[in-house]
C-alpha cells in the first residue's frame, strides 16, 4: 500500500504546485498595468516580475518540487530507478 | 560514477579556459592589426573543428548510444545540453531585439519559455524517464496503443521541428554572410556541415556533448558585450542587477524624444502616407492604371526635355516595379499601409505593459499576451527535441534534476536579455537619434547593407529621428558590440555564441525528425525485424536527407525568425500536450480519444495559423483566405485553441468510447509507481 501513497501524495503536490504556478503565471501578469504602478529595485513591479521575479518563482517551485519528491521517495521506500 | 563526474567536468573546466585564451589571444592579435574578416574566420574555423572533434571523438554504431546516449547523462550536464538545446537562434539572436522593439510585451516569450519547465518538470520529465523508451511516439504508442498514434505523433514531430530547424539554419545564414562575409545561401551550406559532423557521427551521444561545449561558448558570447555595455554606462559589469536605473534613464529620454517636434512630424508624415495607400487600395484598379499613366507621361516629359538619362531610366525602373495587377497592387500597398501606420502609431514606453487605446483597457493586449505566454509555455511542455532529453539521464531522479539545471542554464540567457534590450535602447536613444544622417557610424551602413537596418529621412530635415529608422529585431544583439564601440573581437565572439545557439538546437531538431522517420516509422511500423546496423544506416542517410532539405528552405529566407518558432510551439502544443498529461493522469483517456485530440487540436492550430497569415503569403490567389483573427488573437499564439480543443475532444471521445483495458492499467502502475487500483493480480 505504500505505492498507493506515494502517488496520492505525488498527485497533490503536483495539484498545489501547478496551482501556484497558473496564479503567478496568468492572474500577476493580467494585472501587470497595474504592478507596474510600485517599483523594486528601481524597476516598475509588473516589469520586473515578468522579466525576473517569475523566473526565478519557477525555478524555487521546481527545487522544492524535487525536494519533496526526493524525501517522499526515501519515506515510501522507493529506490531510485 | 562521481570519478567519470569529476572527469568530466575537469574536461569542460580545461575546454572552457581554453576557449577563453583562444578568444584573449585573438584581442591581443587585434592590437597588433589582424584584420576583422580573419577574426571572423578564426571564430568560425575554431569552434566548428571543436565541435566536429567532439562529434568525432564520440562517434557510435550502437543503438542505445545514437538515441539516447546510453542513458549515462548526468543531470548536471543533461541541463546544460538541454540549455543548448532549447536556447535556439531565436532567443540568442532574435528576443533582446524584440524586447527592444516592443518592451513589456516581448516579455511573454521570456515567461513563456521559462515558465514551460515548471510543466516539463511536473508533468512529464520524470513519468517519460520511468517509462524509458527512446522517442515520444514510442511513449504515446505504449500508452494508447495502436500505429496510428504513433504515424500522427511522428507527422506532427516532424512538422514542428522542421519549421524550427528552418529557422535555425536561417539564423546560421545571418551570421556566417555578416560576419565573415559568405554569400547567405553558402553560409546555410556551411552552417549545415557544422550540424551534420556532430550528430551525423554520433547520434544524441555526440550531440549531447557537443551541446554542452555550445553552451559554454554561448553564454560566454551573450554575457560578454552586455557586461562591457553595462560596466561601461553604470560603472557595475552586472547587467542583470542595475538595469533597472538604465531604464528609468531610459524613460526619462522617451519623454523627452516621445514629443520632440521632428518626432511628431515625422509621425505624421507616416499617417499621410498610410492614408495616401488606403486612398489608393480603395480607388483600385482606377489608381493602379492613374498611377502607371503618371508616370509614363513623366517620362515622355522628361524625354521631350533634355533631362539627364539616369533619371530616366529611374523613373522608367519605377514604372517597371508598379504591381502588375489590381491584386497585386493591394497585397503590395497594404503592406505599405501598415508599416507606415506602425510606424505612425504613438511610440510606447518601454516598461508600459499592455498601453491599450483606453476603450477597452487594454484587454485585447492582455488576452493576446497571456495567450501567447499559454502557447509557449505547453509549446515549451510538448517539443520533441526537448523531452527527448529527459530520456538519457540515468535515472529518474536525475531526470528530476536535470530540469532544475536546465532551467538554471537557461535562466541565465533569460535573465540578460532584458537587460540585453535596455541597455540597447539606451545606446540608441542616446547616441543615434538627433544627430546628423551624413554623420551615422558605420554599422548602420553595414547591416542596411544585409536588409536588417534602415532608415529614411522622410522630413527631409538630414537628421536621424527615432521613427525614421526601423531596426530587425534580428539585429539587436549581432550588432552591440559595434552600437557600443567594442573591438571586432567581441563582435566575433558574438557571432559564434549565435551560431553555437543555432547549431546546438538545429542538432537535437534534426536528431528528433529522423528518430522519429527511422526509428518510429522504419523499424517500429513496417520493418521490425530489420538489423540494427541497417537502422542506423538509414537514420544517418535520413539525417541528411533532411538537413539538406532543411538549408535549401532556409535559403529561400522566409518570415522573421522568432514568429516561425512561435508557430512551431503552437504545433507541437496543441498535437501533444492534450495527449501527452491527459495519457499520464487521467486513466479513462482511450485511444480513440487521444488519437482524435491530436488531430483535431494540430488541424485547428495549422487551419488558424494557415487563414490568419494567407494575406501575408507571397502566393497569388491566397490572399483571400485571409480572415479576422478570432478574439484578435495572433497567429503566434494560435495554440491556444488547438490545445483546448484537443483536451476537449480527448475527454468527450474516451468518455463515448470503452474504458482501456489492463494493459493500460499496468502500464499506468508502473509510470506512477503506484500499486495496481482494482486488478490485484
Amino acid at each position: 500500500m505504500t505505492d498507493d501513497r506515494y502517488w496520492l501524495r505525488t498527485r497533490r503536490l503536483t495539484i498545489v504546485l501547478i496551482l501556484i504556478w497558473t496564479v503567478v503565471t496568468f492572474v500577476l501578469t493580467w494585472f501587470a498595468a497595474e504592478l507596474n504602478g510600485f517599483s523594486v529595485f528601481g524597476f516598475p513591479l509588473g516589469f520586473y516580475m515578468a522579466a525576473q521575479g517569475n523566473l526565478v518563482i519557477y525555478l524555487a517551485l521546481i527545487a522544492f518540487y524535487n525536494r519533496r519528491m526526493r524525501k517522499m521517495e526515501d519515506e515510501c521506500g522507493i529506490a531510485d530507478e | 560514477m562521481l570519478a567519470s563526474l569529476t572527469r568530466l567536468q575537469r574536461y569542460y573546466l580545461l575546454y572552457s579556459g581554453g576557449f577563453l585564451m583562444f578568444v584573449g589571444a585573438l584581442a591581443v592579435l587585434e592590437q597588433h592589426g589582424m584584420p576583422p574578416r580573419w577574426i571572423g574566420y578564426s571564430f568560425l574555423i575554431f569552434t566548428i573543428s571543436m565541435y566536429a572533434v567532439i562529434g568525432i571523438m564520440s562517434r557510435t554504431s550502437d543503438v542505445s548510444e545514437f538515441y539516447v546516449a546510453g542513458r549515462r547523462v548526468p543531470a548536471f550536464f543533461n541541463g546544460m545540453a538541454t540549455g543548448a538545446d532549447w536556447m535556439s537562434a531565436a532567443s540568442f539572436i532574435g528576443l533582446a531585439g524584440t524586447l527592444y522593439l516592443s518592451g513589456y510585451q516581448g516579455l511573454a516569450f521570456v515567461l513563456g519559455w521559462t515558465g514551460g519547465f515548471v510543466l516539463v518538470a511536473l508533468l512529464l520529465a520524470p513519468y517519460l524517464r520511468r517509462f524509458g523508451e527512446f522517442t515520444i511516439p514510442d511513449f504515446l504508442n505504449a500508452r494508447y496503443g495502436g500505429n496510428a498514434i504513433r504515424l500522427v505523433a511522428v507527422g506532427a514531430a516532424i512538422l514542428a521541428s522542421f519549421v524550427y530547424v528552418v529557422a535555425q539554419i536561417y539564423g546560421v545564414g545571418v551570421i556566417t554572410s555578416r560576419f565573415v562575409s559568405l554569400q547567405f545561401e553558402i553560409g546555410v551550406f556551411v552552417g549545415l556541415a557544422g550540424i551534420l559532423v556532430c550528430s551525423f557521427l554520433g547520434g544524441m551521444r555526440a550531440v549531447t556533448w557537443t551541446q554542452v561545449a555550445q553552451y559554454v561558448i554561448l553564454i560566454v558570447a551573450y554575457l560578454t558585450p552586455v557586461t562591457i555595455l553595462s560596466w561601461s554606462v553604470t560603472g557595475i559589469p552586472v547587467p542583470q542587477v542595475v538595469y533597472g536605473q538604465v531604464l528609468q534613464q531610459v524613460q526619462q529620454m522617451e519623454d523627452r524624444i516621445f514629443d520632440s517636434p521632428a518626432e511628431v512630424a515625422a509621425r505624421r508624415l507616416y499617417r499621410e502616407r498610410a492614408d495616401e495607400y488606403a486612398r489608393k487600395i480603395a480607388q483600385l484598379p482606377d489608381s493602379l492604371s492613374r498611377e502607371r499613366e503618371q508616370l509614363s507621361s513623366r517620362i515622355n516629359e522628361f524625354k521631350a526635355s533634355d533631362a539627364q538619362v539616369k533619371d530616366i531610366v529611374a523613373l522608367e525602373r519605377q514604372r517597371r516595379e508598379l504591381p502588375q495587377d489590381p491584386d497585386q497592387a493591394r497585397l503590395r500597398w497594404e503592406a505599405a499601409m501598415s508599416a507606415a501606420a506602425e510606424r505612425a502609431a504613438p511610440p510606447v514606453h518601454h516598461a508600459a505593459a499592455f498601453p491599450g487605446d483606453g476603450a477597452d483597457g487594454g484587454w485585447s493586449q492582455r488576452i493576446n499576451f497571456l495567450a501567447l505566454v499559454f502557447c509557449l509555455t505547453v509549446g515549451t511542455a510538448a517539443l520533441p527535441h526537448l523531452l527527448m532529453r529527459y530520456y538519457t539521464t540515468p535515472s529518474v531522479r536525475e531526470a528530476r534534476e536535470s530540469v532544475f539545471w536546465s532551467l538554471l542554464f537557461i535562466l541565465v540567457l533569460y535573465l540578460t536579455a532584458p537587460a540585453y534590450a535596455v541597455f540597447v535602447k539606451y545606446e540608441v536613444l542616446a547616441h543615434l537619434i538627433d544627430i546628423p544622417i551624413a554623420k551615422l557610424p558605420g554599422w548602420v551602413a553595414a547591416w542596411s547593407r544585409l536588409g536588417l537596418v534602415s532608415y529614411e529621412d522622410i522630413n527631409r530635415d538630414g537628421i536621424l529621428q527615432l521613427t525614421e529608422l526601423v531596426l530587425s529585431p534580428d539585429v539587436v544583439v549581432l550588432a552591440t558590440p559595434e552600437i557600443a564601440g567594442m573591438p571586432y573581437v567581441v563582435s566575433g565572439l558574438v557571432a559564434a555564441g549565435g551560431l553555437a545557439a543555432a547549431l546546438s538546437t538545429a542538432d537535437g531538431l534534426l536528431l528528433t525528425i529522423t528518430s522519429a522517420l527511422s526509428h518510429d516509422v522504419y523499424y517500429r511500423v513496417f520493418r521490425p525485424a530489420s538489423s540494427t546496423q541497417l537502422r542506423l544506416v538509414i537514420s544517418k542517410s535520413l539525417l541528411l536527407v533532411v538537413a539538406v532539405l532543411a538549408a535549401t528552405v532556409a535559403a529561400q529566407k522566409p518570415g522573421t525568425i522568432l514568429s516561425m518558432v512561435a508557430w512551431a510551439f503552437s504545433i507541437a502544443g496543441s498535437a501533444f500536450f492534450p495527449a501527452l498529461v491527459l495519457g499520464i493522469f487521467w486513466r479513462r483517456a482511450t485511444r480513440a480519444g487521444a488519437l482524435a485530440g491530436m488531430i483535431v487540436g494540430l488541424s485547428i492550430t495549422a487551419y488558424y495559423i494557415f487563414r490568419v497569415e494567407a494575406g501575408s503569403l507571397a502566393w497569388p490567389g491566397l490572399g483571400s483566405w485571409q480572415m479576422q483573427p478570432w478574439f484578435q488573437i495572433g497567429s503566434t499564439a494560435a495554440g491556444v485553441f488547438g490545445v483546448a480543443a484537443g483536451f476537449a475532444t480527448i475527454v468527450v471521445v474516451s468518455l463515448f468510447t470503452k474504458a482501456p483495458d489492463r494493459e493500460v492499467e499496468r502500464f499506468l502502475n508502473a509510470i506512477r509507481r503506484a500499486s495496481p487500483a482494482r486488478d490485484a493480480s
